[in-house]
């Protein structure tokens, strides 16, 4: 792909971005790993407190278990954005945080209350997936795929 | 009038007044804090959206600016103003509320420089007996219309620069106290194929760089010219390549070079790691930092550098002082709405003598 975009540029074009490139800050990619490492860790730590929480105390088995685990991190993930903390941890733990369903519940949230102020239909009801949705849109697409090429395998005799 | 390619040379020296700056809670924060008329500590001033925010940011600007020149609102002649959000909202909605003759400009980050370039060319040209240009941007509302807020949840990365919650505003006049606007160059739009809307610095210096060079060669003179070459919109990063592409492709000796300086109107905020902040200039960060530097500047050793990013009220009570805010960013119009295919920077530089 960058190699694409960079044909397209002129050799003068090339040679600044060489040229700046070699004086501006890299991402640190290995201390962001890292981060998102501790990060997202510690939120699927917490997830699976919740998880034991549920199959201790009340009527749950493993795999039930599950739908109010995520649950109960999307409310506490939107509570979190509403307070204002989420997007320091976002910033400070990267993937971490965005991977999770924390992160999905954050970008639902945040569109939300950003687009507020122009109306709840247009504005929340416009703008609400604006970063979820692409997201939804190819999970949905990239589902379907596998589900067609698991039921073409199924039809043929495979597992 | 037109001397050499791109500058004009304005021969009555507009005056430039008054002028005011307003600041919202992360400019009280930074360097240039005590340069500001008024800081907010809300980025909302009690209003429904941020746009709105912006709005008030603005109007207090002209208010002050007004007031600051002993002038009445009647007796502004044209107000010229720019800012990032949609259609110049903010400008046209304090338009509204001043009740001025009304000229929208649209430059993206070169807004304030443009619009003060008009305003002294209207003044000078014996259009106008005074103008009024204002500025403003908001942070809040330009993340929410073409970055990505924070709140979001992706990682900034270290290049990212901040956009100025504030606002800025000067009376241009003929006659009176302040410094003179002697002469403007427009810069032309630089494209060095940078696609990354979070390095805006590096998307900008080339064109920076171009412009203040093409103000020295029409103007026939040399960076020494200058006491100060003010940069604030490239941000650390971008003034560090500025510099670098400067000595590249120019042969000025270094001592010239470090005349170059960086003005940094915030510090950085929580949340955000080593990134840089992009000011739009606010015309009082003009006015009232030099005037602060004009005081301080005999203690200050100007021949070698220091951080620029700190404390820039350095300046010699005489002499010229080159400003410009850079830039303009244009969004591809041919691609969709939200990706940047490149970005453009274009520059104006108005050259000021107190």
């Amino acid at each position: 792909m960058s190699s694409i975009k960079r044909k397209n540029l002129t050799p003068l074009q090339q040679q600044y971005q060489d040229f700046a490139r070699a004086r501006e800050p890299q991402r640190p990619i290995l201390a962001n790993c890292i981060r998102a490492f501790i990060g997202g860790g510690i939120i699927c730590t917490i997830g699976q407190g919740i998880q034991w929480f549920f199959i201790t105390y009340f009527n749950f088995d493993e795999k039930t278990a599950g739908d109010p685990t995520v649950a109960v991190l999307i409310m506490i993930s939107v509570l979190l954005t509403s307070f204002g903390v989420y997007d320091h941890i976002a910033q400070w733990a990267g993937a971490g945080s965005a991977v999770p369903v924390t992160g999905f519940a954050n970008t639902i949230a945040s569109a939300s209350l950003d687009h507020k102020s122009e109306g709840f239909v247009l504005g929340v009801g416009g703008n609400m997936f604006k970063i979820a949705g692409p997201v939804i849109v190819f999970g949905v697409f990239s589902a379907f795929v596998v589900a067609i090429i698991s039921v073409i395998i199924k039809s043929l005799g495979g597992v | 009038m037109l001397q050499g390619h791109q500058t004009w040379v304005f021969e009555s020296k507009p005056v430039i007044i008054s002028s005011a700056a307003i600041g919202g809670p992360f400019e009280a924060q930074g360097n240039l804090a005590k340069d500001f008329d008024l800081l907010h500590g809300d980025i909302w001033l009690g209003q429904d959206s941020y746009e709105q925010a912006e709005k008030k940011f603005l109007e207090q600007a002209c208010e002050t600016a007004i007031k600051k020149a002993g002038l009445k609102k009647e007796d502004i002649q044209f107000f010229l103003s720019g800012d990032l959000i949609n259609q110049i909202i903010p400008s046209s909605f304090t338009a509204r509320t001043l009740a001025v003759p009304f000229l929208g400009i649209y430059g993206a980050c070169s807004s304030s420089m443009e619009g003060l370039s008009f305003a002294s060319l209207l003044v000078d040209s014996g259009f106008a007996k005074n103008a009024l240009v204002g500025t403003s941007s908001h942070n809040a509302a330009c993340e929410k219309q073409y970055r990505y807020p924070t709140e979001y949840g992706a990682q900034k990365p270290p290049t990212a620069q901040w956009t100025v919650t504030g606002a800025g505003a000067a009376v241009v006049a003929k006659q009176g106290e302040g410094p003179h606007v002697v002469a403007s160059t427009i810069g032309r739009v630089i494209d060095m194929g940078l696609s990354d809307p979070f390095n805006m610095g590096a998307a900008m210096a080339p064109a920076a760089v171009d412009t203040i060079e093409a103000h020295f060669r029409d103007l026939n003179i040399r960076p020494s010219h200058y006491d100060l070459i003010a940069t604030g919109d490239l941000g650390k990063i971008g003034h560090r390549i500025a510099r670098f592409t400067y000595k590249a492709w120019t042969r000025h000796p270094d001592r010239e070079i470090d005349r170059l300086r960086h003005f940094n109107v915030q510090r950085r905020p929580t949340g955000l790691r080593r990134s840089q902040w992009l000011c739009l200039c606010c015309y009082n960060y003009l006015r009232a930092s030099f005037k602060s530097y004009a005081k301080r500047g005999t203690k200050a050793n100007f021949s070698h550098s220091h951080r620029c990013l700190a404390l820039p009220h350095v300046l010699p009570a005489k002499g010229n002082h080159t400003l410009h805010c850079p830039c303009s960013i244009n969004r591809n119009v041919k691609q969709e709405a939200d990706v940047w295919k490149s970005l453009f920077w274009h520059l104006s530089l108005v050259d000021l003598y107190v």
